[in-house]
């Protein structure tokens, strides 16, 4: 792929992602792009951009989701998953004992391991049982991804990172060499194809908020944008779970982290008038 | 160091799972079926044991039994490692004192996972 391309795709990408792309990513470009040349009948990626330049829409989302990173993994990065537990739960299922609603979002949910794995957290404690209503909403840029979270089947190299055998025993049924995760557990996310750089204005107030593994294929401009209006929607009680390479301290006021819990955020306590003027 | 028992018939298997062991920072000894693991955990108990299912002499479930049956107390962890990829095997495992259980093939990241698992990673 010749500069001239790989600078017109790396613009396409960032506008319709914001992921970004750096010249040493070359080889990945044409690694990534290679399925979606066979499949729309190019003989090479300078053929490829000429038909982009076109401002073809379904090829433009085609590579836009070839080259979306969409690896995961159950229980991936198992402390978020035990912060989650042990802090933001149990705060949570306190502060919302009137309501009975829980709202989690996980807002790049690759193929449905991170949401399935917290459906399995909250199907631990039977909170469905206890007359809890769980809106569990699991969004990813990738549409392959997302068709392929609603089937629920992964294969055996895929459940054998970060699930536990008993876990695997007890939440899937077995089809060939692959398994399924339970119909219960299926049934308790919600999963729709959304590009965080599309408005928020959908979705309702959330008391937890994944967004894990994404902010750091961003420049610092999508990635404040996307924590500012991950504000605007959390719950003012709400926690925001973010990757372990993922700091976002610096990057805006509206969080503050939380002692020993790295990865974990909390609406920041809005500044009394009194504060402002000592700041300012 | 931890100590990791490695019990399988196939000197590749063995080969490759004490390498990718050692890269974990285990201390790594062999065993190629069950009757010689008996004889090596009487002489050394290991800290943990990554075991196959079929092999000569002893098989891995009679071998995990006849561990589990021992009386001095000790009780490594044991990870079967297995072509045996059912649930009713998994289970049979489980009910015989497995902790964790790997379906072959396997690779570095499903022995650090699981071994992760059982708390020794």
């Amino acid at each position: 792929m010749d500069q001239n391309d790989f600078a017109f795709f790396t613009e396409l990408l960032r506008r319709r992602s914001g992921l970004l792309l750096t010249q040493q990513k070359t080889h990945l470009v044409e690694s990534r792009l290679a399925p979606v040349m066979r499949r729309f009948g190019f003989k090479d990626s300078a053929a490829l951009m000429r038909e982009l330049r076109h401002g073809h829409e379904a090829l433009a989302a085609a590579v836009t989701e070839a080259m979306t990173t969409n690896d995961s993994a159950f229980f991936r990065d198992r402390r978020t998953f035990e912060e989650f537990r042990d802090i933001v739960l149990p705060e949570l299922l306190i502060n919302r004992a009137a309501s009975k609603r829980l709202r989690i979002w996980c807002a790049a949910c690759a193929a449905g391991q991170e949401p399935y794995s917290i459906a399995m957290m909250l199907d631990d404690g039977k909170l469905l049982a206890q007359g809890w209503t769980i809106d569990l909403l699991a969004t990813d840029l990738n549409s392959q991804m997302i068709a392929r979270a609603e089937e629920g089947v992964y294969s055996q190299f895929e459940v054998q990172r970060g699930l536990p055998i008993r876990r695997l025993v007890r939440n899937f049924t077995q089809e060939g060499s692959n398994w399924r995760i339970s119909e219960s557990l299926r049934r308790m996310v919600t999963f729709r194809t959304f590009n965080l750089l599309d408005s928020f204005g959908w979705l309702a107030e959330m008391d937890v908020v994944f967004c894990r593994n994404v902010l750091m294929y961003f420049d610092q401009k999508t990635r404040i944008s996307v924590i500012d209006r991950v504000a605007d929607i959390i719950a003012p009680d709400g926690a925001l779970l973010v990757g372990p390479a993922e700091s976002i301290l610096g990057l805006t006021i509206a969080f503050a982290q939380t002692e020993h819990a790295p990865g974990l955020y909390y609406r920041a306590k809005p500044m009394s008038p009194q504060m402002r003027h000592a700041v300012g | 160091m931890k100590h990791c028992l490695v019990v399988d018939d196939s000197r590749v298997i063995r080969k490759v799972a004490c390498r990718i062991l050692a890269d974990l920072a285990f201390e790594t000894e062999e065993a190629a079926d069950g009757a010689a693991a008996l004889q090596a955990c009487r002489l050394r108990m290991p800290d943990v044991i990554l075991l196959d299912w079929h092999m000569p002499n002893m098989d891995g479930i009679e071998f995990l039994r006849a561990l589990r049956a021992g009386r001095d107390g000790s009780r490594p962890m044991v990870v079967f490692c297995t072509t045996e990829n059912d649930v009713a095997h998994i289970t049979e495992a489980l009910g015989a004192g497995a902790d964790e259980y790997i379906m072959k093939p396997f690779d570095r990241s499903i022995i650090e996972a699981k071994f992760a698992e059982v708390g020794l990673v």
